[in-house]
């Protein structure tokens, strides 16, 4: 997948609070789907679904254990979609920080 | 200092949050007449803004350009007032001259006055989640990058000297 699609599809993967929940439990190590859909109040289906846009997204991937299939959790494309707001927030912070000199400066006039 | 917060509350739109330690007419005045916006509404370092012009009234435009003092180059974008509400919120349209994403964009400012502070809120809404998603993405596929890349060494040698 070209890196902009592949940006696109980790965004939408992202959108989802059920699949950042996913991810979020991942990050503590690899499961099973049966693992993951337990906090959840969803059945396996709906739960593999979800895991599939994660696995497209490149997200996660399957483990090597054929039978029972444990996810787990693909740091790099993750850190590809926040680094962008990473640089964006820099970008504005640096814009606010002049705004924060500048409303001390108006704060001392008269 | 206090840090600001970038979220995505739709998946149409992009939000920031900031606290500022002052008054909300200052925050206020500091968005809206054109001699204070100039001096801080910049970007990466190296960039002025040359023009600034701002009809603050429901209708009204505003067109802010901006100039690589470097390399000649310039950056533009501008709009229509659709709600002012005086030191409290403005809605506007965004539109850039060379817009990397289609659609006509809405911006939404809140300011809410909190003691002495001011928290300002700025809500990005783009026509689709598909165009949202590209903004996000055009940080990293544009020659933005390398001017980001020098904003974040100036930022980060500005920490290490506190």
């Amino acid at each position: 997948m070209q890196s902009t699609a592949r940006l696109d599809a980790i965004f939408a993967a992202l959108a989802d609070p059920t699949r950042r929940a996913i991810l979020a439990r991942l990050a503590s190590g690899q499961r099973s789907v049966m693992e993951l859909a337990q906090p959840f109040d969803m059945s396996q289906p709906a739960i593999s679904k979800h895991l599939k846009v994660l696995e497209r997204a490149g997200l996660i991937s399957g483990g090597r254990d054929r039978q029972r299939r444990p996810r787990k959790l693909e740091p790099k494309p993750l850190a590809a979609a926040t680094k962008w707001l990473e640089r964006y927030r820099r970008l504005w912070e640096g814009n606010y920080q002049r705004l924060d000199a500048l409303l001390e400066d108006l704060k001392e006039k008269p | 200092m206090s840090t600001l917060k970038i979220t995505t509350p739709s998946d149409r739109e992009i939000a920031m949050t900031r606290e500022f330690n002052a008054p909300r007419q200052l925050v206020w005045d500091a968005h809206t007449k054109p001699e204070l916006v100039r001096k801080w509404l910049l970007g990466p370092p190296g960039w002025s803004m040359p023009v600034c012009n701002i009809d603050l009234r429901v209708g009204g435009s505003y067109r802010y350009e901006w100039r690589n003092d470097k390399d000649g180059t310039t950056m533009a974008m501008g709009g229509t007032y659709k709600e002012v509400k005086p030191i409290e919120r403005i809605v506007q349209t965004e539109k850039f001259d060379d817009p990397w994403y289609e659609g006509a964009a809405t911006g939404t400012m809140v300011l809410k006055e909190q003691g002495s502070k001011t928290i300002l809120t700025t809500t990005v809404r783009y026509a689709s989640q598909a165009v949202r998603d590209s903004v996000i993405k055009s940080g990293m596929t544009t020659g933005v990058e390398q001017s980001f890349d020098r904003l974040e060494s100036t930022i980060l040698a500005a920490g290490a000297k506190r």
